[in-house]
């Protein structure tokens, strides 16, 4: 239970109706979207204004010995807003206003509680769009999502949260604020600490302001669909489209368990035999170079031996991405437990990757729907269960282990999108290596030597918190 | 994907109004995303995962673990937090049935700690349609003394010294409410209303909004169906739909409430029942199903009833092809979808095609149409701030449209719309899209004439 004194100081430091203690709302702020995790309750959620406001919360918190897990929407899928040291939720949900928009640098400076959805209808007029965009833009923050370098649909072509992120106000565990980067397009200045900060899952600092860039809106699009008999096939239509230098906005792969579970919970017609599905869309400035593009797809589509469809109007593109919207709800609609994850191997292996993702469902007696950005070789293999079973939460486990294994073998790596967090610390060193730990541990320390920043995360806590 | 059936936790004679345990497998849909959080208009408002549904789904789930207590006051403070607005449920991509929590849950804490007794009196008069309508004859008839009335807006606003102690709820000077009539809806008609040439027959549920605060609304429902040789069976019998008081979590009135409701439609031999309002409409279509469904009697009963209640705009446009109108009415109209009526009923494109089909009016859609106005029944005094604030935001996406009138499908949205957009709008008409048509309806005739 918390100090009292400890809950005064922090209502006179940014309000009394933005300091929740009861029980009920300890609750709220037990958990995130990840499946399978442990919850934890916090002493206590701050949310805070102002990056004044934070420091000094950061100073408190400092001086009591109390963890501070920063949170945004709550919407990650590793854990990693899970107050799992009990202390401080530092919630950025008031702290969301958009501070300038700025056409002529194609700039955005935002408050860390922006929802990415809001930054978009903002810049629209502008014909401006802020391209990352992960599965939950209409929720996720600005904030949340640089801490954990969200990707999202359109990575292929327009990269991920890093790619966007041009300069920062952060607040140390020390309480310093440090403001980094900035609106030129260049910048050698010192180290490249937005790439150092962005990721780091609310580790190193505490992200108060960010400014990022913005590009003009594609005018142009044209999507197409294929159906293959074969992950084969699919496989090599997916290496075609690179090999034809066509670098499509989005190319999202489904496999057969996802077909057959999206037919069934959407009936939209798709074939059940089918082994696989891909989804390509292309996009651009001008009609000219889109319609070439489309060209081109549709060519190796044909020599992959699919069926294809294109889509000729808004209509139609709606249509073909019933299936890809579909494919979460349905198949989380299978059972109580769905993990997502984001197991990510290099483009051209992705067949492989594919296959044993089966074979692991298999093997285990677990059921797998695998679907995800095959052009960037970032796949969700989704594993549903019955969380009252014991013993197929056993197998589960296990088959997850496997994915994780197998991912590597195949020069992948843990985590695409999602981040490490709780859910994957434990295979971090199989990844990295001893000497990969020893590194992100030198880093924290120097950053972070009293393990006050959202501890348990991404590194492996040095248990100096009581 | 099926949904879960009322009896699948155990038992054959209770819903999960009776027992929470049988939302169980609700809950345990909930996968946590958030995705509520983008629609949720408390959330909008708060910023706090408190308002958000998956908050109010982990806390059922708590209290189901005995990990929290019902008798804790902020259990019921964060559970009495919702509009059951239903717009979580259009996002939620697991297809969660939190309507089913969230009125379990109101049931369970009602079953603990009782009904407040301020409630406890208003809806047992409720269940006596009798001492009910006694009372709004009475509330009509002394509303002078506590309200000074507007004529034009049929509205009526707290005198003051009721508005100084009023003013912290809304109930200021500025506030305008619909005027209490003397003479109800079901009062100003026979029972059966039947036109010259009869085509069919259908029954129309009033609801207690139209009976008593829009009985002009409930009148231009009437003269529409006649218009189309349709014969109206309006039983003076009915009672209130129940939806005010099953959000309260008093099942026992509800279903009272539901089976006199349901005796009074069989008694009209109709095959088809029509509602104006999204609430009573949702509640004949859903509710009454639930609320019976393990009922020997009245299961089968509601269920028959269910498949056969259709929203007005639903009946004239797919039921019947409503004859076209041919008389100008000179509007610019907008059209707010009632949470109730799109997110329980799907009823949108009907009410749309209506008006659209009125010589004259000019629909222009405002931004985020089925965005919830802030209504929410009683919510509007026992959440004043929050719902002010929707109804503020509503009425500037109103006034953004430049449209002369705003036309609704719910009584208790236009409510809501009525205070806002005296406060914060243009002088905007609010009106019952149905009276828009019935307009058109009479015009054409006084041509004839």
């Amino acid at each position: 239970m918390l100090d009292k004194a400890v809950v005064l100081k922090l209502q006179e430091l940014v309000g009394k109706e933005n300091v929740l203690t009861s029980k009920v709302e300890m609750l709220a702020y037990s958990y995130d979207a990840t499946a399978d995790m442990p919850r934890q309750m916090p002493d206590v959620v701050v949310m805070p204004t102002s990056s004044a406001m934070v420091q000094q919360v950061v100073d408190l918190a400092r001086a009591k010995h109390l963890a501070i897990y920063p949170r945004g929407a709550g919407s990650n899928l590793s854990g990693g807003t899970i107050p799992y040291k009990k202390g401080i939720v530092l919630s950025f949900q008031r702290m969301n206003q958009i501070l300038e928009i700025d056409p002529a640098n194609l700039t955005a400076t935002v408050q860390p509680g922006v929802v990415i959805a809001a930054l978009n209808a903002a810049i629209a007029k502008h014909g401006l769009i802020y391209p990352p965009d992960p599965g939950t833009v209409a929720t996720a923050t600005m904030g949340g999502s640089a801490a954990e370098n969200s990707g999202g649909l359109r990575g292929l072509k327009y990269g991920v949260t890093k790619n966007y992120i041009m300069g920062m106000e952060v607040v140390l565990a020390n309480g310093n604020k440090v403001r980094f980067g900035g609106k030129t397009v260049k910048n050698v200045t010192a180290y490249d600490f937005s790439n150092l900060f962005v990721g780091s899952e609310g580790t190193l600092g505490i992200t108060t302001e960010l400014t990022c860039k913005l590009i003009p809106a594609p005018r142009f699009r044209r999507t197409m669909m294929g159906i293959f008999s074969t992950i084969e096939d699919a496989g090599n239509a997916v290496a075609g489209i690179i090999a034809a230098h066509v670098i499509p906005a989005t190319l999202e792969i489904m496999d057969n368990m996802t077909i057959r579970t999206v037919e069934a919970f959407a009936n939209i017609g798709l074939p059940v035999e089918a082994k696989a599905l891909l989804l390509c869309e292309v996009d651009g400035m001008s009609q000219d170079l889109v319609d070439t593009e489309a060209e081109a797809v549709i060519e190796v589509l044909k020599k992959n031996n699919c069926e294809y469809k294109a889509a000729n109007t808004d209509v139609e593109r709606d249509q073909l991405w019933l299936a890809r919207r579909n494919a979460l709800p349905a198949l989380a609609s299978l059972n109580n437990t769905c993990i997502v994850e984001d197991a990510t191997v290099p483009r051209s292996r992705i067949t492989e990757m594919l296959l044993a993702c089966e074979a692991i469902a298999a093997k285990y007696n677990v059921t797998i729907g695998t679907f995800g950005h095959a052009g960037d070789g970032n796949l969700h293999p989704t594993i549903l269960y019955d969380m009252y079973d014991q013993d197929l939460t056993t197998r589960v486990h296990m088959a997850i282990d496997e994915i994780f294994s197998t991912a590597l073998a195949l020069g992948g790596t843990l985590s695409g999108e999602h981040g490490i967090g709780m859910a994957k610390m434990k295979y971090l060193g199989d990844e990295l290596g001893q000497s990969g730990l020893d590194l992100m541990r030198t880093i924290k320390e120097a950053l972070d030597p009293d393990y006050l920043l959202n501890p348990g995360k991404l590194v492996p806590l040095q248990e100096v918190l009581v | 994907m099926t949904p879960v059936t009322m009896t699948k936790a155990g038992s054959a004679t209770q819903t999960y109004h009776d027992d929470l345990h049988l939302v169980r497998d609700e809950i345990d849909k909930c996968m946590k995303c958030g995705n509520c959080m983008a629609v949720c208009p408390v959330y909008s408002v708060d910023k706090d995962e408190m308002a958000v549904t998956r908050s109010k789904i982990a806390v059922a789930d708590a209290v189901l673990k005995g990990d929290l207590s019902l008798d804790d006051p902020e259990v019921s403070e964060m559970i009495f937090n919702c509009l059951v607005c239903k717009s979580c449920m259009t996002n939620c991509p697991t297809k969660v049935g939190y309507d089913k929590i969230v009125l379990a849950f109101r049931a369970a804490l009602v079953r603990k700690n009782g009904l407040p007794w301020l409630k406890k009196m208003i809806f047992s008069t409720l269940k006596n349609p009798k001492m009910f309508d006694a009372a709004m004859k009475f509330g009509a008839s002394v509303q002078g003394v506590a309200f000074k009335g507007d004529r034009k807006l049929k509205a009526i606003s707290p005198r003051s010294p009721f508005a100084l102690v009023g003013s912290g709820i809304g109930f200021d000077a500025d506030r305008k409410m619909p005027a209490l009539t003397v003479t109800p809806l079901r009062e100003r008609v026979e029972e059966v209303v039947t036109p010259p040439k009869v085509k069919l027959k259908v029954a129309f549920f009033t609801g207690d909004s139209l009976n008593y605060f829009y009985p002009d609304a409930g009148m231009d429902l009437i003269e529409v169906l006649t218009a189309n040789d349709i014969e109206v069976h309006i039983p003076k019998e009915q009672s209130c739909c129940g939806i005010p008081v099953l959000v309260h979590g008093d099942t026992e009135t509800v279903r009272s409430l539901a089976r006199n409701n349901i005796d009074q439609m069989v008694a009209t031999g109709c095959e088809y029942l029509v509602t104006g309002c999204g609430s009573c409409g949702g509640a004949w279509q859903h509710d009454y199903v639930d609320l019976f469904a393990a009922d020997p009697v009245y299961k089968a009963k509601a269920e028959y009833w269910a498949k056969r209640t259709y929203d007005i705009s639903t009946f004239l446009t797919k039921v019947i092809r409503f004859r076209q109108p041919k008389g100008q009415v000179d509007a610019v109209v907008t059209y707010h979808d009632s949470c109730h009526l799109k997110k329980t009923m799907k009823v949108f494109a009907e009410p749309r095609e209506i008006l659209k089909s009125i010589p004259g009016v000019t629909l222009k859609e405002m931004a985020a149409p089925d965005t919830c106005c802030g209504s929410g029944g009683s919510y509007v005094v026992s959440h004043y701030d929050t719902s002010s604030c929707l109804g503020r935001n509503k009425a500037q996406d109103i006034n953004q449209t430049g449209a002369d009138t705003v036309s609704v499908g719910c009584p208790a949205c236009m409510m809501q719309l009525l205070d806002n957009v005296s406060r914060f709008g243009k002088e905007q008409k609010v009106s019952h899209y149905i009276s828009l048509l019935a307009d058109s309806y009479r015009k054409e005739k006084e041509i004839a004439h």
